[in-house]
């Protein structure tokens, strides 16, 4: 077994931006440990451009965001081991195995768990019919086309409007695909608004809201996919069926962050997040173990992935150099009105210097809308905003002036502005 | 009136602009009204795609056009990639087309391989 200040799971974005954090901040013996057989997790197969805006204040592709972080990895002493699996963390040691090593073990200060997340497949959705081949998850198709360059139809139905999915919509029409509809079963998209114009609109691919696939046909290949309208409660309404004949299913439905390892450790996990409950300084249940990016709650935006690692990156460097604060004047965040959850779930209010950021999502679009801070039913922050909607993760920074008003907890929600005039 | 969203940056801004005079209102930033404007007047994309590679870890190397061109070019500049082939190792940023179908952009690599 050897031993290492911070030892941390996934050299993804996350797992990237941590290293360099934590270097920086003044802790050299940091081990990244990587399953696949380069560093970038997702970012080498997000080939498409739009990453790095509020990072570099420049637009880049996936994999040049990748290389930017993996060039400042490079200009540190982290200790970078690819092809490993990581398979249980017990007590700050890391089980994990790999081809050139074997079985092997860690024994680390901190932990950083950075493991992203993983697409939601067929079968959680329950997608009825025939299981002939022909269906993928878009990111399955996106790794074919884009890093082993085989396109994995031509004529192509996408269930779920996620990011990923009009991505590939856009993706493989440019690769001489036909993409015949994009059914979403909510009311709105789930995607970023400019993701439906420069991904479908730009191509006059018809979106179908309030659509679901009710019908999987082909035996041993897909040969056509039926969709149907549904109605408030979600339910397929008869009569409403559209056939489209096709070769492939891509379904983009919703990402689930990875947190197996985790729930083995016997970490708190956030029922809404599916990730670990954290205070702001990213640290879990368990003392001395962070987590940041998609294991956590899953971002939109690479931007904000690589912010909050690079907070829990300096947060382990804290813990392990001896200079972070105990735990006390803590404040619990509640979920409240119109809200999906929040990242911190905890405040430690010692930590926050000038003020803290809140992450959350709504529940439903608004408009005109504001986000209200509550403790003990009194209102102690307001911050307008508009076009609120669930595909769009947001932020609120509330001041430390503001948060030491606050008693015991504050509970955070969202007012639609429109609906409460009426 | 036309009503778009930006799609500069990820922030999607609502936008609306008038047809005639040019006028945007909406955008949060000044590259939104450019971007407004050039939607009426002629819309531009960058375009990413890949081309073959030999010699590297995978068999395709991710590029980009260095700058948003032509909207109406787009399939043609596909047509561009899938003729090209390159030899690892290429590092980011490397042309790996230059004038891409006369547009004045480069086609440059996404990434080291």
């Amino acid at each position: 077994m050897t031993k290492h200040d911070i030892v941390i799971i996934g050299a993804g974005p996350a797992g990237l931006a941590a290293a360099v954090a934590a270097y920086e901040a003044g802790v050299k013996d940091i081990l990244l440990l990587e399953r696949d057989c380069e560093a970038g997790g997702i970012l080498n197969q997000c080939i498409h451009n739009g990453f790095g805006l509020h990072r570099f204040g420049e637009e880049l592709s996936g994999p040049e965001y990748a290389g930017k972080y993996i060039d400042m990895l490079k200009s540190t002493d982290v200790k970078l081991q690819l092809g490993t699996t990581v398979l249980n963390i017990e007590n700050k040691i890391v089980s994990a195995v790999s081809e050139a090593n074997g079985f092997e073990q860690f024994e680390a200060k901190a932990i950083i768990l950075a493991m992203g997340c993983r697409e939601r497949n067929r079968g959680p959705i329950s997608v009825p019919g025939d299981r002939g081949k022909g269906v993928f998850t878009a990111g399955a198709a996106q790794r074919y086309l884009n890093i082993e360059g085989y396109l994995v139809g031509k004529k192509i139905v996408i269930l779920g409007s996620g990011d990923i999915g009009l991505i590939m919509a856009r993706r493989m029409t440019l690769e001489g695909a036909k993409v015949l509809a994009v059914s979403e079963i909510m009311p709105f998209t789930n995607g970023l608004s400019r993701n439906v114009a420069q991904c479908l609109e730009d191509f006059d691919i018809p979106l179908y809201l309030s659509h679901t696939v009710t019908k999987v046909i082909g035996k041993d290949s897909l040969e056509g996919i039926e969709i149907s309208k549904v109605d408030e409660n979600m339910k397929p309404i008869k009569g409403t069926e559209k056939y489209f004949e096709c070769d492939t299913l891509l379904l983009s439905v919703g990402l689930v962050p990875e947190n197996e390892l985790t729930r083995q450790a016997g970490i708190d996990l956030d029922l809404r997040t599916r990730g670990a409950s954290v205070g702001e300084d990213m640290q879990t249940s368990e003392e001395g173990v962070f987590a940041c990016g998609n294991v956590l709650h899953v971002h939109d935006l690479v931007d904000y992935v690589s912010a909050e690692s690079e907070r829990a990156g300096r947060s382990a460097a804290k813990y392990v150099l001896g200079t972070a604060a105990a735990e006390k004047d803590g404040l619990n965040v509640n979920v409240g009105l119109n809200l999906g959850y929040t990242v911190p779930q905890r405040i430690n209010r010692v930590n926050v210097e000038k003020g803290v950021d809140i992450f959350f999502r709504v529940r439903k679009k608004i408009r005109v809308g504001e986000i209200r801070v509550e403790s003990n039913g009194e209102k102690i922050a307001s911050f307008k905003r508009e076009f609120l909607a669930p595909a769009e993760m947001e932020k609120i920074t509330v001041p430390k002036v503001l948060l030491d008003k606050a008693n015991g907890s504050i509970t955070v929600s969202a007012i639609d502005l429109e609906e409460e005039a009426k | 009136m036309k009503e778009m969203i930006c799609i500069v940056c990820p922030r999607g801004c609502h936008l609306t602009i008038d047809e005639t005079t040019l006028e945007a209102k909406g955008n949060t930033c000044p590259r939104g009204e450019e971007y407004a404007k050039n939607e009426i007047t002629s819309p531009m994309r960058t375009i990413t795609g890949s081309v073959g590679i030999s010699g590297g870890i995978h068999s395709r190397l991710a590029v980009r056009t260095n700058r948003a061109v032509p909207k109406s070019k787009m399939f043609e500049i596909m047509a561009a990639l899938h003729a090209c082939r390159v030899q690892a190792p290429v590092k980011r940023g490397d042309v790996i087309i230059e004038n891409v179908c006369g547009t004045g952009a480069n086609v440059i690599a996404s990434r080291d391989m």
